[in-house]
C-alpha cells in the first residue's frame, strides 16, 4: 500500500487494512466465525434434540471409540444426550451471553467515560468512585455474591456481568477523552459555539471508538469464561438448557468412565476464547497507532 | 515515602472500601426474599413472633441507619449467626481460612517460580523461537477456563496415572492436631513426615490447577519488564565494564525488573482468593471459597456476606500493598 493510499483512508479502514496483512488473527477471526455460525444454524445442523434423553445411550463413547456409533459423533453425557448438539446449542448461551454484555456495557462504559473525561468536575467525581468500588471486587466475587442474591438464570447473568463489565470500557475512554479535550478541533468546535453534548458525541466519539472496539473484543473472552464458570457452579443457565460451563460439571462425577462428558465442552471454551484472545491482540496491533509509532 | 504520604495513601482507599461495604450491604438487602422467612422456615412462628424477630434484627429501622448498623457491626467482626453452623459467622469463617490462604500462597509462589525463569529467558533471547513460544504459551493459559484445567489434571495425574490424589486436603488417617490450622506447619510440629508429604501431595494439583495461568500472565510481566531494563544505559555501562553476563542479568537488570512483577503479583493474589471457589469446588479442599460456593445453595445468606466482604476488603488491601510496595522498592517514582 502506497502513501498516497494509505493517506485516503480513515484510521478505521486503515487499521482493517492492517488486520487483513495479520495471518494469525485472521484465521482467528474465521475460528470466531465459525462458531457463530454454528451457534446461529444450531437448531438446523444439530443431529438431535439437545434435551433428548436417552438412558440406554447413557456415557455413550465418541464414535472413534469402541462402542461409539457414528449417530452420536462425540457421544453422550449421563443421561445418554447427544454432547454434539449440546455443545451446538450451548454455544449459543456462550456467544449470547457475551455479545450482549459486551455491547450494553462498551454503551454506557463509553457514555461514561466521555461524560467522566468531558465534563469532568463532579460528574467526574462520582464515576471514578464507583469505578473504583466496582475494580475493589475481585470480579468472580462479584459476580458470585450477586448471582447468590439474584438466583440464576440467562437473564441474571447478563445484568451482573454488565454491572462490572462497563467499567474498563469507561476508564479506556475516559482517559482518550481527557487527551481529546485539549486537542485543537475540539477547541475549534467549542470555539464554533457546540455544546458538550454535541462535542462529546459528534466530535469525540468518533475518535474513541478504535480503543473501545480493542477493549471490547478483548473482555469478549473474559466474559466467556465468567459465564461458563458461573454456570459451572451451577450459578448461571439453569436445566435443560446446555451451558458449555454446566455441561464439564455434570461430567465430573463421571471421570473415570467417561472422560469426554466434560472434556469436549471444556475444549469448545479454549477453543473460542483462545480465537477470540487472538483476534484481539491483531485488532489491537492494528488500531493502536502507539504501538505503529514505536 | 513518608509517614503523611502514607497517611495520605491510606485515607483514598476509605471511599472505596466504604463503597465496597455499600454494594455488599444492598446485595443481601435488596435481595428478593425476607431473610426472618428464611430464618423461620422450618418453625411455626405467628406474625407476632416473626415481627418480634424482626425488630430484633432490627430489619424494621429505615436503610442508611441500618447501613450504619451493618457497617459498625462489621468493624468489630459481629456479622451476624450463620444459619446453617449455629455458631458466630466470623468464627467458621477463620477456621477456614488458613486452608485457603495456604492454598493461594502455594500458587503464588509456584506462579513466580514458574513466570521469573521463562519471562527472563524471553527477554533475554527476544525475538527468537523461545520468545514466540513463550507468548503462545501465555496466551494459552489466559485462555483457559480454570475449572476445566482442573478437571484435565484430575483426569491426568489422579485418575489416569494415580500420581497425586483426586482431592481433598490430607488422607483420613493421616490427620495430625490443629494448630496454625495451614496443614503443612502443623504436620511438621508433630514431627509427622508423612503427614505433610500427603498434604503436599493433596496441595499440588489445585495449586497448579491456580497457580499455571497466573504464571502465564506474570511471565509476560517479566518478559516486558525485563525487556525494557537491559536496553537502559546501566546495563549497558555495567556489560561495558567487562561484567560477566550472569551477574549484570542477576544483580543489575532482575532486581530492578522485579518491581512491576511484585506489584502484579500482590494484586493476582487478591484476585486468586476469588478464583479459589472455583478450584476449592473442583479439588474438594476445605477452605473459605468452598464454604462460600456451599452456603449460596444453603441460602446461608450471612455468611456469603460476610465473605464477599472479606474478599473484597482483602482485595482492596493488597492492591494497596501493591501501590506501597511499587513506591517502595522503585528509586524513581516518589510520589
Amino acid at each position: 500500500m502506497s502513501a498516497a493510499e494509505a493517506g485516503a483512508l480513515s484510521p478505521l479502514g486503515l487499521g482493517l487494512e492492517r488486520f487483513r496483512a495479520n495471518r494469525t488473527a485472521l484465521l482467528a477471526a474465521a475460528v470466531i466465525l465459525l462458531f457463530v455460525l454454528a451457534a446461529l444454524s444450531a437448531p438446523w445442523i444439530a443431529p438431535h434434540d439437545p434435551a433428548d434423553a436417552d438412558l440406554f445411550r447413557r456415557l455413550q463413547p465418541p464414535a472413534w471409540l469402541e462402542g461409539g456409533e457414528w449417530g452420536f459423533p462425540l457421544g453422550c453425557d449421563s443421561l445418554g444426550r447427544d454432547i454434539l448438539s449440546r455443545l451446538l446449542f450451548g454455544a449459543r448461551v456462550s456467544l449470547l451471553v457475551a455479545a450482549i454484555v459486551i455491547c450494553i456495557a462498551a454503551v454506557i462504559g463509553t457514555l461514561a467515560g466521555l461524560a467522566a473525561g468531558y465534563l469532568r468536575g463532579w460528574t467526574d467525581t462520582l464515576i471514578g468512585r464507583l469505578v473504583d468500588t466496582l475494580l475493589g471486587f475481585p470480579y468472580l466475587v462479584f459476580a458470585i455474591g450477586l448471582m447468590a442474591m439474584m438466583g440464576p438464570g440467562l437473564h441474571n447473568i447478563i445484568l451482573v456481568l454488565v454491572y462490572k463489565e462497563w467499567v474498563f470500557s469507561c476508564r479506556v475512554v475516559r482517559g482518550e477523552t481527557l487527551a481529546a479535550r485539549e486537542q485543537d478541533y475540539v477547541e475549534a468546535a467549542r470555539a464554533l459555539g457546540a455544546g458538550p453534548g454535541h462535542i462529546m458525541l459528534r466530535e469525540i466519539l468518533p475518535n474513541v471508538l478504535s480503543p473501545v472496539l480493542v477493549v471490547a473484543t478483548f473482555r469478549m473472552a473474559y466474559v466467556i469464561i465468567m459465564e461458563a464458570s458461573l454456570s459451572f457452579l451451577g450459578l448461571g443457565v439453569q436445566p435443560p438448557t446446555p451451558s458449555w460451563g454446566s455441561m464439564v460439571a455434570d461430567g465430573r462425577d463421571f471421570l473415570v468412565d467417561a472422560w469426554w462428558v466434560s472434556t469436549l465442552p471444556g475444549l469448545a471454551i479454549l477453543m473460542l476464547v483462545l480465537a477470540i484472545n487472538l483476534a484481539s491482540q491483531g485488532l489491537r496491533d492494528a488500531f493502536d497507532p502507539r504501538l505503529h509509532s514505536a | 515515602m513518608t509517614a503523611s504520604r502514607l497517611l495520605e495513601r491510606l485515607f483514598q482507599t476509605l471511599p472505596v472500601l466504604l463503597g465496597v461495604s455499600l454494594i455488599v450491604f444492598l446485595m443481601i438487602t435488596l435481595t428478593p426474599g425476607d431473610p426472618v422467612e428464611i430464618m423461620l422456615a422450618d418453625s411455626r412462628a405467628t406474625p407476632e413472633q416473626a415481627a418480634v424477630l424482626r425488630h430484633d434484627l432490627g430489619l424494621d429501622r429505615p436503610l442508611p441507619e441500618r447501613f450504619l448498623i451493618f457497617l459498625g457491626r462489621a468493624l468489630t467482626g459481629d456479622f451476624g449467626i450463620s444459619f446453617f453452623h449455629r455458631r458466630p459467622v466470623w468464627d467458621v469463617l477463620v477456621e477456614r481460612l488458613p486452608a485457603t490462604i495456604e492454598l493461594t500462597l502455594a500458587a503464588i509462589l509456584l506462579a513466580l517460580a514458574v513466570a521469573i525463569p521463562l519471562g527472563v529467558a524471553a527477554a533475554v533471547k527476544r525475538d527468537t523461537w523461545m520468545d514466540r513460544a513463550l507468548s503462545a504459551i501465555s496466551l494459552f493459559g489466559v485462555s483457559l477456563p480454570g475449572f476445566w484445567f482442573g478437571i484435565l489434571l484430575i483426569l491426568l495425574f489422579a485418575v489416569q496415572w494415580g500420581i497425586f490424589p483426586v482431592g481433598g486436603r490430607t488422607s483420613f488417617d493421616l490427620e495430625v492436631a490443629r494448630i496454625t490450622g495451614f496443614l503443612l506447619i502443623d504436620t511438621l510440629l508433630a514431627g509427622r513426615l508423612d503427614a505433610f508429604g500427603a498434604a503436599l501431595r493433596h496441595l499440588a494439583l489445585p495449586a497448579i490447577t491456580l497457580g499455571l495461568p497466573t504464571a502465564a500472565l506474570l511471565a509476560r510481566v517479566v518478559r516486558s519488564a525485563m525487556a525494557e531494563v537491559l536496553t537502559s544505559d546501566y546495563v549497558l555501562f555495567a556489560e561495558a565494564k567487562g561484567l560477566s553476563r550472569g551477574r549484570v542479568l542477576l544483580r543489575h537488570a532482575l532486581k530492578n525488573a522485579l518491581i512491576p512483577v511484585v506489584t502484579v503479583a500482590a494484586i493476582e493474589t487478591g484476585s486468586l482468593l476469588g478464583g479459589n471457589m472455583i478450584v476449592e469446588t473442583v479439588f474438594g479442599w476445605p477452605g473459605l471459597g468452598r464454604l462460600v460456593v456451599e452456603s449460596i445453595f444453603a441460602r446461608n445468606y450471612p455468611l456469603v456476606q460476610a465473605a464477599v466482604l472479606f474478599y473484597a476488603v482483602t482485595y482492596v488491601v493488597l492492591n494497596f500493598v501493591a501501590d506501597l510496595l511499587y513506591t517502595g522498592l522503585n528509586p524513581k517514582v516518589r510520589l
